[in-house]
């Protein structure tokens, strides 16, 4: 069998190469893609309840932007926000400097990579977490909301004792598939050169040479991500709907 | 000036439109053939069918679209035997087979959970009454199963579909100059960036604007069933009877 052997030989040289430095060069790419989509989940959740509160307003011209968000960044490759936020941002900052005299007038100024990255991923984040907070919202009952308000709370009140608790447990769920959805997106900062687990992966194919196992070695390292957040957020599911379980 | 150079950008992006549409069709339409087969596989009740398609759809939901793209591209080829082989070698060690074959791989994961789900959700009163009918299970699910799990499976399906769309761009990593790839190198070449990526954002809304709406279409002819009783004028109601 030529398969097997040309797959033996593949693999016999994994461990060897994974030892020599490769394997702890991956753990620092989970490490810089784990921090990536946290940070970005967290931009993504401030722009996103905003968001679905600007379409969720009667007033025609908040609604029409919070429309507009979720229509361009859901409807836009990533790839393309990605690019937008990385070599717009070095377009910006270096039309700033040049301006002000900070640098010289054929010097460039780069955009950090970690922050137009995670700025992109969480704008777009952002989007898919307004969807999943205008669905929660709209799924409280009527009634609670009219029972707080003949109770005399004020706006505030009604938001931070009635709304917020009841929002945050039923997207749960919803945050759960954006939380896969930002992790996998942060692949796509690799193009930018920040050193998360794609990037690294890449580094490591094309210095060694050994393509298939490093990009399968990353395959598998996004798959462990992927599925070790699920019984977590199934978890954190079962908590904050802990009062709503049926007894048994 | 600065009019003249959108317009232009404009144009040389839209000259890539055919490329990128040639993806994603051929993307599509492989991923159709590959979801159908899965979904066979899993509703046929053979529990190794079934073991491979969870597998299936684990792996390639479970891992960005990209590493996927790389492992097929710089991966694959480095096995003698498929550098060798007259039938895989042409495909593989060609950019734009590879994307195509990556991104119908990765949505036939999706859509095959779109289907299952559809096929789960057709009423099981229809099927009995089918049954009842004395139709054969071929006519039974020719007639009732598959219409209704198709209407079932269309909102879903079209958000994959616009989901596509979005994936083309992953194209122009491994070098195809279609749009995306079209943007980055004006970019490159003129360094305006915002100006590009721009023009470049502008046709993929229109064009995912559009596919939503042809989508919106074809889900409001399907569902007359669903849409309210056309208002009767005051002149045509029927006279009631008692009189």
């Amino acid at each position: 069998m030529e398969f097997l052997s040309d797959l033996q030989a593949q693999f016999s040289t994994a461990y060897e190469l994974l030892a020599a430095g490769w394997g702890v060069q991956l753990l620092w790419g989970i490490a810089w893609t784990l921090a990536v989509t946290v940070v970005s989940m967290l931009i993504g959740a401030i722009l996103g309840s905003l968001v679905a509160a600007a379409k969720l307003s009667p007033r025609g011209g908040l609604k029409f932007i919070g429309e507009s968000y979720t229509t361009v960044f859901r409807g836009e490759p990533e790839l393309l926000i990605i690019y937008l936020f990385y070599y717009g941002g070095t377009q910006v900052l270096t039309g700033v400097a040049r301006s002000t005299g900070s640098i010289g007038s054929t010097d460039i100024l780069n955009m950090p990579s970690f922050l137009g990255g995670v700025l992109a991923v969480g704008i777009i984040s952002g989007a898919y977490q307004a969807e999943v907070f205008r669905g929660s919202f709209l799924a409280i009952h009527r009634g609670e909301l009219e029972a707080a308000r003949a109770y005399g709370m004020s706006a505030w009140l009604r938001f931070r004792l009635v709304i917020v608790p009841q929002v945050l447990r039923l997207a749960v769920p919803g945050l759960g598939n954006v939380w896969q959805l930002t992790i996998k997106d942060s692949a796509l900062i690799s193009v930018t050169g920040v050193a998360e687990l794609m990037l690294t992966a890449n580094k490591a194919a094309r210095s060694t040479h050994h393509s298939l196992l490093f990009y399968t070695v990353a395959g598998i390292l996004y798959l462990v991500m992927t599925s070790v957040s699920t019984p977590i957020f199934e978890k954190a599911e079962r908590y904050t709907s802990r009062s709503f379980t049926r007894p048994k | 000036m600065a009019f003249d150079f959108y317009l232009s950008t404009m144009w040389s992006v839209l000259k890539a439109l055919p490329l990128t549409l040639e993806i994603w069709f051929f993307g599509i339409a492989f991923g159709l053939l590959i979801a159908t087969g899965l979904t066979w596989l899993r509703a046929s009740g053979y529990k190794l069918g079934e073991y491979f398609t969870r597998a299936y759809v684990f792996i390639f939901r479970g891992s960005p679209l990209l590493v996927q793209l790389y492992l097929i591209y710089f991966g694959l080829s480095q096995f003698d035997f498929v550098r060798h082989s007259p039938v895989l070698w042409p495909i593989l060690r060609d950019p734009m087979y590879c994307t195509i074959v990556a991104m119908a791989l990765n949505t036939a994961a999706y859509e095959s959970e779109i289907f299952r789900g559809a096929l789960r959700a057709v009423p099981v009163g229809q099927i009995e009454a089918a049954k009842a009918f004395g139709m054969s299970a071929f006519t039974r699910f020719r007639l009732v199963t598959l219409p209704i799990a198709l209407r079932l499976a269309l909102p879903a399906y079209s958000t994959e579909i616009i989901l596509m769309t979005k994936a083309t761009a992953l194209a122009s990593v491994v070098t195809i100059m279609e749009m995306m790839g079209t943007a980055q190198k004006i970019q490159h070449d003129t360094f305006r960036p915002i100006e590009v990526l721009t023009c470049a954002g502008v046709i993929y809304l229109l064009l995912n604007l559009s596919i939503a709406r042809i989508f919106a279409w074809v889900e409001y002819r399907l569902s007359p069933h669903l849409r309210p009783p056309p208002e009767q004028s005051q002149q045509i109601r029927p006279v009631p009877e008692v009189l």
